[in-house]
């Protein structure tokens, strides 16, 4: 029996993939490079 | 390229750059993605599927562009002794890292309705395998490097050796037989139709500008840990003298 494939799963898995890795690589360098320059702030000040 | 290795200059550009090139990366890549999904045909043999390529393809070039990003900049260090140089390094690992695993899984998922299975251990798969093995080295020697408070030199030298890795991915599909296409852009020709190459070309800018605010975001952060680190110890070391 030929197993029903349809191409749009595998569309909609590999935008998952690929925008949702993207996206979270974006916010993680962006948050930690906030908190590393807030945490430089921070060792002037002391 | 030696005035940039002054930190202050590096930042004073960087402050703006990161930004700019984050949001300029996300807009060109939400417009080629819509355009790829929305407008693009389905393709005569590969049907739908044709439109997974429009994030495989930049996340394999920015996957090996990472690594030569990495390697140059290890011979940079190792040649001048700059000081950005390694951190640029450092910074360029784990966005390409991302990119090869993000390769390997929409490859990976593109396979299956197309070659009937998930994964074959023919040579582009295997080398591209290996190329995120080499990331996960390399991230490793540049944080044990940093542990030690040493220079991430071995880091360097992995990097360079590396590099080796990027002309046989290149020329696997070549050299062995692949159920991977042969390259079908190359220098001034190309064998795809122009309705699938423009939004391609556009995916592939808008995914390299993201890299390149990734890269400038990560040097942000590393070397304002160094300084924080660099601090903290000065005063904690005046305040022992002073005790």
């Amino acid at each position: 029996m030929r197993e029903a494939l349809n191409q749009w799963h595998y569309v909609l898995a590999a935008y998952v993939v690929g925008i949702g890795g993207t996206a979270a690589m974006i916010a993680w360098s962006w948050l930690t490079m906030r908190r590393a320059e807030r945490r430089r702030e921070r060792s002037r000040g002391r | 390229m030696h005035g940039f290795a002054n930190p202050a200059r590096f930042l004073r550009l960087a402050r703006w750059l990161t930004p700019l090139l984050l949001l300029g990366g996300i807009v060109v890549t939400a417009a080629s993605l819509t355009w790829g999904l929305v407008e693009v045909p389905p393709d005569r043999l590969m049907g739908d599927t044709v439109r997974i390529l429009f994030i495989h393809v930049p996340s394999a070039w920015l996957a090996m562009a990472g690594w030569m990003t990495l390697a140059g900049a290890g011979l940079v260090e190792l040649t001048w002794r700059h000081p950005l140089a390694g951190i640029a390094g450092r910074a360029a690992a784990t966005p390409g890292a991302a990119f090869c695993a993000i390769c390997l899984a929409t490859g990976s998922i593109w396979a299956r309705p197309t070659w009937g299975t998930w994964w074959v251990w023919d040579g582009r798969l295997t080398s591209f395998l290996v190329l995120l093995f080499l990331y996960f080295g390399y991230i490793a020697l540049a944080a044990a490097a940093q542990q030690d408070g040493g220079h991430s030199r071995v880091a360097a030298i992995f990097g360079l050796i590396g590099a080796i890795n990027i002309p046989i991915i290149n020329r696997s599909v070549v050299w062995w037989n692949s159920l991977h296409q042969p390259p079908s852009i190359t220098l001034g020709k190309s064998a795809i139709d122009p309705a699938f190459l423009w939004p391609l070309f556009a995916a592939m800018l808008g995914f390299t500008l993201i890299f390149g605010g990734v890269v400038l975001a990560r040097m942000r952060a590393i070397l304002a840990d160094m300084q924080a680190e660099t601090r903290l110890r000065r005063k904690a070391r005046g305040a022992a003298e002073a005790a």
